[in-house]
C-alpha cells in the first residue's frame, strides 16, 4: 500500500479505467510483445532492492534506493489520461510526484539540456530481453524543460498501491501529453545530457516514432490515423471512437513548443 | 485414403465445415464470456485477419497436397476452404468498417487511400469478392471453365497482397517471425505452381 494525497489539479472527472484492464493490457516488451504477456510473466521481476542512479551533467550525482525515492517528496494521487501511440487510451490514478523534485536534488549544470531514462535490462528477470525487437536497455528521453514541467510525474504506484510489475514497477515515468512509450518503465538510471539522447523506438523505426512524440491528432502515424482513440472499457461496440485532443488535452504544455513545427518535430 | 466413396467424401466435408467454424465460434463464445481482454475489438480484428490468412494458405496448399499424396478427392474441399477465407476476411473487414469507422464510408475511404497497408488489405479483400460470387456451379457454367479458371487465378495475387498487408502491419513493431513464416509458406506454394507450369510447357513443346 502507498498513501498519498489527492492532487485536486489532476482529479479528473472522467471514468477511471478498471484496474484489471490497466494491469493486463500492457506494452512492456521486456516481458513479451503481446499485451497480455507482461501480466503473465512479470512476476519474475525483483523490485527490491532497487537503485536509481542519477548522473551526467549534474553537480551532485546521486543514487537513490526505493525508500529514498518514496520519501523524497510527498506522494500525490494524480489521475492522468494515457494515450497509446496504437490508438487506445486509459484513465489511470497514479501515485508519485513531479520529476522536477528529483532533478533539483542533483543540481543540473547549465550544460544539462536533455534527460535520458534507462530501464532495467536483465535477462534473468525479463524473458523479452532475449528477443531482438528493440535495442536494450530500453531508453527514452525528454528535453530539460519537458522533464521539469510539473505534469511530468515520477510514479511509484497506481490505484492506491505500489505499481504492479507489468506496469513498470517499482518506479516509472508518466508524461501524459506524450504517447505512452515515452514514459519509461522500471527505471534504473537517469542521465542528464548535453545532446539529445537516442531513444529505443526512434532507433527501431525513426519515421514512425519521433523524439518528441507529443499526442497530436493532426499528425498521422504512417500506418494509421491518430485523429481518434478507443478508450479501453468504454468505446467500441456501441459507441464510436472518441476524438484525440492536442497534447492529449493537456494544453498547458503548448508553450513548451511555441514556434516549433510539430509536423517536423513529431 | 487415396479414393473415397461419395458418402465418405460427404462426411469429410461435414467435418471440415464444422472445424472451420470453430475459430468463429470461439470468438462468439469469448465475447459472451467477456474474456477477450481489455481491447476485444482489436482482438477480433487481428484474430479474423490471421484466420483469413490460414484459410487462404490452406486453400492454396490443397492442390500440391492432392498431387503429392494422390488424394484427388481433396479438390472437393477447395470451394469450402476458399469460401471460409472469404468469410473470415469479411468479418475482418466488417470490424474495420464498423468499430473503427462506425460505417462512415467517406472516412473509411480516406483511411484506405492514405495508408498503404490498409489499401493493400482493402484491394485483397475486394479481389476476393468476385471469386466468392462465382464459386457456385451456375456461375461456373455461365462463365465457362476456361474463363472461370482465369478469374480464379486472381488468388495468386490476393494471397501475396494479404501477406504484405500483415507484414506491413507488424513492420513498425519489428515483429517479423509470423509474417515471415506466412511469406515463406506462400512463396513455396506459388513456386511449386510456377515449376509445374514450366514443366508442362516443356512437355508440350517436346510433343510438338
Amino acid at each position: 500500500k502507498l498513501s498519498g494525497t489527492i492532487n485536486p489539479l489532476y482529479a479528473s472527472t472522467e471514468k477511471k479505467t478498471g484496474y484489471r484492464d490497466a494491469s493486463t493490457y500492457n506494452n512492456f516488451y521486456e516481458f513479451g510483445t503481446d499485451k497480455s504477456d507482461p501480466a503473465e510473466t512479470a512476476n519474475t521481476l525483483k523490485t527490491r532492492p532497487w537503485v536509481v542512479t542519477v548522473e551526467g551533467e549534474v553537480k551532485k550525482p546521486l543514487t537513490f534506493d526505493l525508500d529514498n525515492l518514496i520519501k523524497l517528496a510527498p506522494l500525490e494521487e494524480r489521475i492522468y489520461r494515457l494515450r497509446c501511440v496504437e490508438g487506445w487510451s486509459m484513465v489511470i490514478p497514479w501515485m508519485g510526484y513531479s520529476l522536477s523534485n528529483l532533478l533539483k536534488k542533483v543540481e543540473p549544470t547549465s550544460n544539462a539540456r536533455y534527460v535520458e531514462f534507462i530501464s532495467l535490462a536483465d535477462k534473468r528477470q525479463m524473458p523479452g530481453i532475449n528477443s531482438r525487437v528493440l535495442q536494450w536497455p530500453y531508453t527514452e528521453g525528454l528535453r530539460m524543460d519537458e522533464a521539469m514541467h510539473p505534469l511530468t510525474l515520477l510514479a511509484l504506484g497506481m490505484y492506491g498501491d505500489v505499481l504492479p510489475n507489468q506496469n513498470g514497477a517499482p518506479v516509472r515515468l508518466v508524461v501524459p501529453w506524450k504517447y505512452g512509450f515515452k514514459s519509461a518503465k522500471s527505471i534504473v538510471k537517469i542521465r542528464l545530457t548535453k545532446d539529445q539522447p537516442r531513444t529505443s523506438w526512434n532507433l527501431s523505426a525513426p519515421e514512425e516514432y519521433g523524439f518528441f512524440s507529443n499526442v497530436n491528432p493532426e499528425v498521422d502515424h504512417p500506418r494509421w490515423s491518430q485523429a481518434t482513440e478507443r478508450r479501453i472499457g468504454e468505446d467500441g461496440f456501441l459507441t464510436r471512437k472518441r476524438k484525440t485532443l492536442m497534447f492529449n488535452g493537456y494544453s498547458e504544455v503548448a508553450s513548451l513548443y511555441a514556434g516549433m513545427d510539430l509536423r517536423k518535430y513529431y | 485414403m487415396r479414393s473415397l466413396t461419395q458418402r465418405q467424401i460427404q462426411r469429410v466435408k461435414w467435418i471440415v465445415f464444422l472445424l472451420s467454424l470453430l475459430p468463429g465460434g470461439r470468438l462468439i463464445w469469448a465475447i459472451y464470456r467477456d474474456s477477450l481482454g481489455a481491447n476485444p475489438i482489436e482482438f477480433i480484428t487481428r484474430n479474423t485477419g490471421e484466420w483469413t490468412l490460414y484459410f487462404l494458405c490452406a486453400t492454396l496448399a490443397l492442390t500440391p497436397v492432392r498431387k503429392w499424396l494422390g488424394w484427388h478427392w481433396l479438390v472437393r474441399l477447395r470451394r469450402m476452404l476458399g469460401l471460409y477465407s472469404f468469410f473470415y476476411a469479411s468479418v475482418h473487414f466488417l470490424t474495420f468498417l464498423w468499430f473503427d469507422h462506425f460505417f462512415e464510408l467517406t472516412e473509411m475511404w480516406q483511411d484506405v487511400l492514405k495508408r498503404p497497408f490498409i489499401a493493400v488489405g482493402f484491394i485483397a479483400f475486394s479481389l476476393l469478392i468476385p471469386l466468392a460470387l462465382t464459386s457456385n456451379q451456375w456461375m461456373i457454367r455461365q462463365l465457362g471453365g476456361k474463363q472461370w479458371q482465369r478469374l480464379h487465378q486472381l488468388v495468386y495475387v490476393i494471397v501475396p497482397l494479404g501477406v504484405l498487408h500483415f507484414f506491413w502491419m507488424r513492420a513498425g513493431k519489428n515483429l517479423w517471425i509470423q509474417p515471415t513464416l506466412f511469406a515463406f509458406g506462400v512463396a513455396g506454394l506459388l513456386v511449386i505452381r510456377l515449376f509445374w507450369s514450366l514443366r508442362d510447357r516443356q512437355k508440350r513443346e517436346s510433343h510438338n
